[in-house]
């Protein structure tokens, strides 16, 4: 297949690409747009196969089959409530393979002195940086969303100084390659160092900021893409790359925004500091909490005109949200108005909780976004809280010195009362004193998610 | 082409794609982030097109086709594995998208 045919078989995809991103910005079109760009990766990938200079086709296929079986196995296989860290997963091997990328073309253009030219060396050191720095920081993303290890924030003394100075001893080696110092134990040394840094990048920040650091990795990998594309000359990989760098950096802005957090609060900020052990924080709230059986809250429930259940990530995790449908179905039936409230950041990513109801096929129009909830809340009876804690914790609104101090949150103490569905005192993901718990209004309800609904609902059938 | 020539092209191209990654997801409604990272997600596994070349071209030892191989493996992950996440995420969204047409028929 000749240059031309081959360059024009890669605008299609191209074409393909943008389509996808347009048609998954809207509900309607989303799953097609999807669709669309696996379209235009197939043609990509024939083409390139078409392509006569390729030999190893056959090693090729294999490896294909090998990662696609993975893939294919892995995306089926997950619960919903894990696609968070299957998405950080795939990013992650993305990046790596950007990288490796990098590590074979160095190697393959180093020896032949000025074959490297300058713009090729910085395009291999930047792929090289981005794609390990969002490999290393994916995997730390999924083993803490995965709970391999811990989701609180992990810090030490003199951290930002160690991974300022890390980080320039990166950037010095991959200066010192462009200068012309082509050593391979330079471009290793700057892998490692650069998944070295990875880890320490994602370490210290908090499971509940996992998603805007996930999708800001994904915007990495995208950039990390593009820079192949400069090294191999490749124009899909350039524009499809920088496509995903550019929209996926606009979206970890939204994102943010959508927890009135700016990336660098996120990336850098107050929350490592700010961590109490989970039992300091606990003594402190002892004594006010008021908890209930699931009886008394069956009958609140029961009796009730109006329930808003605010869903976070604790229905996620006790895979809670068939039972929480059943529930709302056995009020409905009784005539109480059932309705949920769904903050833009509950549970682990936005979207998360609307996923997880459209699974328990919860009827989209009960689903209500924070600016149609808030207003609701005075004129509710209970407020049920199922496993979410940062999105409704009042410190948001009034308390200045907390980490979380301008989120915008769900006003859950503005009803009637707040019924807490929690497993212990312990603090949320972010690490910080909620005190809704001790407002009067609002009594706790102790056990797993999924175990406390299926009391509430014993209790509620049994009246 | 000379090779200056070949790269304020890629430059320009770079550039406009830039425009566009902002211009075309920028009305995107808060309940389609997640798929639509996730959409992303798959669509930066193009760089299976690099890992192709570098395992595929001639010219080359051994060593730079193994790590060429395990790039594949790699975006191949990426690529199968990202597009079947996000279709699995948006088939829940369908069933009763639009909610209007689809409202209390029961049927999934």
């Amino acid at each position: 297949m000749g240059r031309v045919a081959t360059d024009l078989a890669y605008l299609a995809t191209i074409v393909a690409f943008i389509f996808a991103l347009k048609f998954l910005s809207h509900p309607s079109t989303a799953r097609r747009g999807n669709w669309i760009g696996a379209v235009g990766m197939l043609i990509a990938i024939g083409i390139t196969f078409a392509q006569k200079q390729i030999d190893s086709v056959w090693e090729i296929l294999l490896g294909m089959a090998i990662g696609g079986a993975f893939g294919a196995v892995a995306a089926r296989k997950v619960k919903m409530t894990a696609m968070p860290q299957m998405v950080a997963l795939f990013n992650g091997v993305g990046g790596g393979a950007a990288a490796l990328i990098s590590l074979a073309e160095f190697h393959n253009l180093a020896p032949d002195p000025g074959r490297l030219h300058g713009d090729i060396s910085v395009s291999i050191i930047l792929s090289a940086l981005i794609g390990s720095v969002s490999f290393a920081g994916s995997m730390v993303a999924f083993a803490k969303l995965q709970e391999l290890i811990q989701g609180r924030p992990i810090v030490y003394a003199g951290q930002q100084v160690v991974n300022a100075l890390l980080l320039g001893a990166i950037l010095a080696a991959g200066i010192a390659i462009v200068a012309g110092a082509e050593r391979q134990w330079l471009i290793v040394a700057l892998i490692g160092g650069a998944l070295l840094f990875g880890v320490l990048f994602v370490l210290p920040i908090g499971g509940a900021d996992m998603p805007v650091v996930i999708s800001l990795l994904n915007a990495f990998t995208g950039l990390a893409a593009a820079a192949t594309g400069f090294e191999l000359e490749n124009n899909v990989l350039i524009v499809s790359g920088m496509l995903v760098g550019a929209s996926g950096t606009l979206l970890t802005l939204l994102m943010g925004r959508a927890m009135n957090r700016s990336l660098a609060n996120v990336l850098f900020g107050a929350f490592g500091q700010i961590v109490a052990g989970p039992a300091a924080a606990a003594d402190t709230n002892g004594g006010a909490v008021r908890s209930a059986s699931a009886d008394d809250v069956a009958v609140m429930l029961a009796y009730a005109q109006k329930v808003v259940v605010v869903p976070g990530y604790g229905m996620a995790v006790a895979q809670a949200q068939h039972d929480v449908r059943q529930l709302a179905d056995l009020l409905e039936a009784r005539g109480v108005e059932v309705s949920y409230a769904i903050h833009p950041v509950a549970g682990r990513m936005p979207g998360h909780m609307n996923v997880l109801l459209a699974e328990a096929n919860v009827p989209y129009p009960q689903l209500k976004e924070m600016r149609d909830a808030n207003p609701e809340f005075p004129r509710t009876d209970v407020a049920l809280v199922i496993g979410a804690n940062d999105v409704v914790n009042p410190d948001a609104r009034s308390n200045a010195g907390s980490p979380i101090y301008g989120m915008p949150i769900l006003n859950v103490d503005e009803s009637q009362t707040v019924v807490v569905l929690k497993r212990s005192m312990n603090p949320g993901f972010a690490g910080i004193d909620n005190p809704l718990f001790l407002n009067p209004k609002t009594v706790m309800l102790f056990g797993d998610a999924k175990d406390s609904v299926a009391k509430l609902i014993a209790g509620v059938k049994a009246l | 082409m000379s090779h200056s020539l070949l790269l304020v092209f890629e430059v320009t191209i770079l550039v406009l794609a830039v425009a566009l990654g902002f211009e075309v997801i920028s009305k995107v409604p808060t309940l389609l982030h997640t798929p639509l990272m996730s959409g992303t997600n798959a669509i930066h596994g193009i760089v299976i097109v690099g890992a192709m070349l570098v395992a595929g071209l001639g010219h080359k030892d051994t060593l730079t086709t193994v790590v060429g191989l395990v790039a594949v493996v790699l975006a191949s992950a990426n690529v199968v594995g990202g597009f079947v996440v996000t279709d699995r995420m948006l088939e829940m969204f369908k069933r009763r998208d639009p909610p209007r047409e689809d409202d209390g028929s029961g049927r999934n």
